[in-house]
């Protein structure tokens, strides 16, 4: 009951946020308008809707980094966690109220996500249904990753790092927007050491109904997510303690 | 029984020690003003007293609980109105308040009536249904003030709790902050020194981490030899004793 009301008030800060709305809905989707458009004029088998559609799901939920992020950071630094502090809840109702209330948002996202490709041509199947539910995994290192920035980083900066940064490693390391073996070497090495493009192939697969062409990749996603969260855990749980 | 009693109360940081040794008693309903200038120990002393910060050596006890072995007891009979006005700026004031009822544990029919006596006691109404953020800084210190006391604590912490405002907004929350002596007890840090004179029960006057002094504001004044509390204070202060 205590951990739901706060969790109520996370939920709330975000979606009243007018530019988490733009950023977290309407962005994604002038994403699949603007690039299915080019590929109506210029096919490139990239920017194929059942292609597109899975990364431009994992993409979007980037952004679920920074409005967590930003959400604990201006939390910290305006004194009302201190003055939640002061009241009977505990670390776990802080960490839960964080970390759960976005998911939802993140799964709708994501059903508005593949429900604009629907609409711009991709199959409906029931591979789509289980496409939204394999973003849960992205969703929690997204939303563990804002959890961690957040406890570490002040709200201008988690700007920079979460807005800017991570997004950007988020578009240039998951083979969106561009085949990574194109690239090759030491580019593709890193981009196969981090989750993102292992996101976007365990999604494509999962919408293609390639059950076997899930993993490895689930597992790459899965264990970033299980490490982010005990960091993103530790990290708020200490600055708590230093309040 | 007292509401606050501090026994040998410490806080060290690495070299820096922020409160030696404090021993101070307020009594129920008292309202007790915690003075002294930057660095004195009052925040750190706050901080010890409300949980947010353990105690190096010594302890502190709310109506009987200890701030160590009993901090769940302590934080069910506290409430804090930061000096900040820590309000969540997208929720509207009747929101904010439903949400700080929320985290004491009220149900949800309980909270909603203590969520409208407070708009009706802190004449909110005109304010209710905005969001926070978007109020004067007069507004949000009310609405802060309101939050802190919905869930009816018996100790209430108020820091700076008029830095900022306008005369006529340090009025009306003067008359507020009046309204709640003897119904619980209340300890306000302040740096304006007619607001702790017009307020205050008695004072406590803090310096380098130690108590320097406590009593009424006419006891410290003819202790210090002037009928200015302001005076008083610096002489307290720059003498070390009065």
């Amino acid at each position: 009951m205590k951990g739901l009301a706060f969790s109520k008030r996370n939920d709330l800060e975000v979606l009243r946020d007018p530019l988490n709305l733009f950023f977290g809905v309407g962005f994604p989707i002038v994403l699949l308008l603007l690039l299915t458009a080019i590929q109506a004029n210029i096919p490139v088998a990239m920017f194929e809707i059942e292609h597109l559609a899975p990364g431009i799901a994992v993409f979007g939920l980037s952004f679920m980094t920074l409005f967590s992020a930003t959400l604990i950071a201006k939390d910290r630094s305006s004194s009302f966690l201190q003055r939640l502090y002061t009241t009977p809840l505990t670390a776990g109702d802080f960490v839960l109220g964080y970390l759960l209330p976005i998911m939802p948002i993140c799964v709708a996202q994501s059903v508005i996500c593949y429900g604009v490709a629907v609409l711009l041509g991709l199959e409906v199947t029931v591979h789509i249904v289980t496409s939204i539910l394999f973003t849960l995994p992205v969703a929690l290192l997204f939303v563990s990753l804002g959890l961690l920035c957040g406890s570490i980083f002040t709200d201008r900066q988690v700007g920079g790092i979460c807005g800017a940064l991570l997004t950007n490693l988020t578009a240039w390391l998951s083979g969106i927007w561009f085949d990574l073996g194109l690239v090759g070497g030491a580019f593709q090495k890193i981009a196969d050491l981090l989750p993102f493009v292992h996101a976007v192939e365990m999604e494509r697969a999962a919408l293609r109904g390639d059950t076997a062409g899930v993993f490895p990749h689930i597992w790459w996603v899965s264990g970033y997510a299980a490490a982010v969260t005990a960091a993103a855990v530790f990290a708020f749980l200490r600055q708590m303690k230093k309040q | 029984m007292d509401a606050i009693k501090t026994v040998e109360l410490t806080k060290n940081y690495k070299d820096l020690t922020a409160v030696d040794g404090l021993n101070l008693s307020v009594r129920q309903g008292e309202l007790l003003s915690l003075l002294g200038v930057n660095g004195a120990g009052k925040t750190t002393t706050i901080k010890m007293l409300t949980g947010l910060t353990r105690p190096t050596s010594g302890d502190a006890f709310l109506n009987g609980r200890s701030v160590l072995t009993d901090s769940a007891a302590v934080k069910a009979m506290i409430a804090v109105s930061p000096q900040e006005t820590a309000v969540a700026p997208n929720l509207t004031a009747r929101e904010n308040l439903e949400l700080m009822a929320g985290v004491h544990g009220f149900p949800k029919a309980q909270a909603r009536d203590k969520v409208t006596e407070s708009i009706g006691r802190f004449g909110l109404g005109a304010v209710a249904d905005k969001r926070a953020g978007k109020l004067s800084g007069g507004w949000q210190r009310r609405l802060s003030i309101a939050m802190a006391l919905i869930s009816g604590p018996q100790i209430l912490f108020l820091d700076e709790p008029t830095l900022g405002l306008d005369v006529l907004a340090r009025s009306e929350l003067w008359d507020m902050i009046r309204a709640l002596k003897g119904n619980m007890t209340v300890i306000l840090t302040t740096h304006y020194m007619e607001e702790a004179e017009a307020l205050s029960d008695r004072v406590a006057i803090m310096k380098s981490g130690r108590l320097l002094l406590t009593g009424a504001p006419a006891e410290i004044k003819q202790q210090a030899g002037t009928d200015k509390f302001d005076e008083a204070f610096v002489r307290v202060v720059k003498e070390g004793q009065p």
